[in-house]
């Protein structure tokens, strides 16, 4: 029994000293819970393509990356424990996947001088990096969302949205809440009605919101939804008969996991997005031949090419490809925290970049700065067919009203930065 | 051997009826207050204190609430969630108007605002008892909630409806923000427990207590001796609300640093809450503190066990954590039902004979 225990307590120590010359990167993630329909293809793919790169190339720069996953169940409180146990572990980046944790980790990353990454989510004004020294959330943000299916509903009624009447049906959380601001702005600017329905968490009890919807019949329906609640907002869509065309999605509420539940009816469904879909890509090859076929792949290895998965594995390339510009900055191959910052504020994705990982066309080309951490905010519209079960991209990535945007930002970021006595950078 | 009152003489009234009469006893709460004060600000770090800690203490303040309220007082509330909400947004517009003023006096107004609130929603109390009060506390839970996600005054007009906690400082220590040090926050967290704690405990100890009690043993008989219904359910909602206004506070302010009422205080913290007074033991101080640490340290220990050392999938540790906490509730309620304050009490008791008992 003794001799057990030295040995669990050994191995313990083992598994828990950080063994040298590891890149970590944390997955703060979560399988359990109402939001895990959404967290587990996009951790299967953050995970996934850290194993491709250990195992096609053998680490990022000849040093193994290593994931560290960390349940968080979309939870803040655990996010904070997840946080403060996987730092000391020498995280390079943190990807939280959430709005709520992403406020609470926004002061304690700057403080501790690690950054976060916060892709199509979290605090957009965050694309502000004359305050935001450690926050990214490039390539595209909320607002970009929100402009982008506006640009969408304009060129569907030759740019005319005079007296449309808007309805939001969102997650009644921080994560809902960040478009409104911008769509009211564009309401003025368009002339359209904007109407909003919160829903409360988790999001399973939609049936006033849709009774309203019913009653009110607006023209379109945008949807700022996760987890469970999409799925059954689309179910609710469906059973009052909306037209699917007209209702259409933020990135977070265009997954296939969200759509299939309300099988044929749900056909031609929309939702904006910043990458690809589908799984017409040779990295997909590699993903396969690496990872899959050789039983590596994390989870049940069965969301490959799916929308969540396809964004892990997106925010997992740039995780790599901003470490990869850190090594070649300070020249050395073991990056540290604040190395890898420097790389994110460096990172320059370009097309012949992206064909030689495999992934051509499947993320814009952009480049972050130190004063713009938001990239380019090209948006594209992708669609549902519910006979072939695919997604398909029907615009390009088109740019967003960054005018009403860039105010906001800069608004937005103004108070944050008065609130917390924050000099601005980059002068 | 333990515990014993032999040999140990009191020769005045203030001896006898302090709070730990028996000296072993007392030299082990003087020890623990030690070791807590003395020692633990030194060893932390930053895990321990936001993991661990911190969650600990500030449950333990608002387990100690509830006790008041339903241990002692018998009123049923499934409200400590939107009461703890309260306390933080109440903390919230305190530190933003007068950033100058002390943590520690935003801190007691936070308990202060919250305990009027919660003598408002204690009033129904009067009328109804039992599972109704419950319900309409419950009532009171999701009426606070929605209060706070829809009001814009309440966050400061903030676009995303969060609250964040700006840097404040107590005696230019920094105790709030992301720069504050992990013994700081820890000391300040443990200054009030301590507070709270010696607070309930000699206000149950004493008339106040006494009324309480005979309030939860039967209304109508204690009506009869003399103790006024109104003022006993009234205090025990304020004193309840003051202590579950200061937890929330704390727990907005130093813990989390920002938070969204809905998620951070909706109805599951009320039952979180609820259940650590239960496993705890009900009529407790002792059993507020073992019930927080129970429910606080559980998870942590168990994922761990799960996943730093057997290396399981996070997801099965997470389900298990479920299972085996919801094992461990049903089997406590089953076999101790007073909770593990009882289970202390029996264990003094058979010390007391050890190592010859009769």
């Amino acid at each position: 029994m003794k001799l057990k225990l030295t040995s669990v307590a050994l191995s313990a120590l083992i598994a828990a000293s950080p063994a040298m010359a590891d890149l970590v990167f944390p997955d703060l993630s979560y399988r359990t819970g109402p939001y895990a329909a959404g967290g587990i293809p996009f951790s299967d793919g953050y995970n996934d393509y850290f194993t491709l790169v250990n195992e096609r190339d053998g680490g990022i720069g000849g040093v193994k990356a290593r994931v560290i996953e960390c349940e968080t169940g979309y939870n803040t409180e655990k996010g904070v424990e997840c946080y403060e146990s996987t730092k000391g572990e020498g995280a390079l980046i943190y990807q939280p996947l959430s709005t709520g944790i992403t406020y609470q980790l926004i002061p304690k990353v700057t403080a501790d001088g690690i950054p976060l990454h916060t892709m199509g989510y979290g605090r957009t004004s965050a694309a502000n990096g004359r305050v935001f020294s450690n926050v990214f959330n490039y390539p595209a943000n909320y607002w970009d969302g929100a402009s982008g299916v506006i640009n969408h509903l304009l060129e569907e009624n030759a740019g005319d949205l005079n007296g449309k009447k808007i309805a939001l049906v969102y997650h009644n959380s921080a994560y809902g809440k960040e478009p409104i601001r911008t769509l009211e702005e564009l309401g003025k600017k368009h002339g359209f009605e904007l109407s909003l329905l919160p829903v409360d968490h988790p999001g399973q009890e939609q049936k006033s919101q849709w009774l309203q919807i019913r009653r009110d019949r607006p023209d379109y329906v945008v949807m700022w939804g996760w987890g469970v609640m999409n799925q059954v907002a689309i179910q609710e869509a469906a059973n009052i008969r909306f037209p699917m065309e007209n209702f259409i999605g933020v990135w977070w509420s265009g997954s296939d996991h969200d759509v299939i539940p309300a099988g044929a009816k749900a056909d031609g469904y929309k939702a904006v997005t910043f990458h690809n879909v589908g799984d017409d890509f040779p990295v997909f090859d590699d993903m396969r031949k690496y990872v899959v076929d050789k039983g590596l792949a994390a989870g049940a290895g069965d969301q490959v090419g799916k929308v969540a998965y396809n964004r892990g594995m997106y925010a997992a390339m740039l995780a790599v490809e901003a470490a990869k510009t850190a090594q070649e900055i300070h020249g050395t191959a073991e990056i540290d925290a604040s190395m890898m910052r420097d790389g994110m504020e460096a990172l320059s994705i370009t097309a012949e970049k992206m064909d030689a990982l495999g992934m051509a066309n499947f993320g814009p080309a952009f480049n972050v700065s130190c004063e713009n951490h938001g990239g380019p905010g090209l948006v594209g519209v992708t669609q549902w067919d519910a006979d072939t079960q695919t997604w398909s991209l029907i615009s390009g990535f088109n740019p967003t009203d960054r005018e009403v945007i860039g105010t906001l930002v800069a608004e937005d970021s103004a108070s944050y930065a008065a609130e917390n006595n924050i000099e601005e950078r980059c002068n | 051997m333990f515990y014993r009152e032999a040999g140990d003489f009191k020769l005045s009234y203030v001896e006898d009826s302090q709070t730990f009469p028996i000296k072993f006893d007392r030299y082990r709460y003087y020890a623990v207050l030690a070791v807590a004060f003395g020692v633990v600000p030194f060893l932390v770090n930053d895990y321990w204190v936001n993991a661990i800690l911190l969650p600990f203490l500030i449950y333990a303040i608002a387990a100690i609430g509830l006790n008041i309220l339903v241990g002692y007082c018998g009123q049923v509330s499934l409200g400590t969630g939107g009461f703890m909400a309260v306390g933080a947004y109440a903390c919230y517009k305190l530190m933003t108007a007068f950033p100058e003023v002390s943590m520690f006096i935003h801190v007691l107004l936070a308990g202060g605002i919250t305990g009027l609130v919660c003598v408002l929603f204690g009033l129904p109390s009067l009328r109804i008892k039992g599972f109704y009060l419950a319900v309409a506390t419950l009532a009171a839970q999701f009426f606070l909630v929605w209060l706070f996600n829809r009001v814009p005054w309440f966050y400061n007009y903030s676009a995303s409806g969060q609250i964040n906690a700006p840097e404040r400082d107590v005696f230019g220590i920094i105790i709030t923000g992301p720069n504050a040090p992990a013994w700081a926050t820890y000391m300040f967290c443990l200054i009030f427990l301590t507070f709270c704690a010696i607070m309930a405990r000699n206000l149950t100890r004493g008339t106040q207590g006494r009324t309480w009690m005979a309030i939860r043993d039967m209304d109508i008989a204690a009506e009869i001796i003399g103790v006024n219904p109104l003022k006993a359910k009234m205090t025990a909602f304020a004193v309840s609300g003051f202590f579950v206004g200061i937890s929330g506070a704390l727990f907005f302010s130093v813990y989390l640093g920002a938070v969204e009422v809905g998620e951070a205080f909706g109805i599951n913290k009320s039952f979180l809450v609820l259940f650590m007074v239960i496993i705890g033991g009900l009529g407790s101080i002792f059993g507020s503190f073992a019930g927080a640490a129970f429910l606080v340290l559980l998870p942590v220990i168990l994922k761990v066990v799960g996943v730093d050392w057997l290396g399981w999938p996070t997801d099965i540790v997470a389900h298990f954590q479920l299972v085996i906490v919801g094992a461990l509730i049903i089997t406590f309620l089953i076999l101790e039902p007073h909770g593990l304050a009882q289970l202390w009490r029996v264990a003094k008791e058979k010390l007391r004979l050890w190592p010859f008992p009769h």
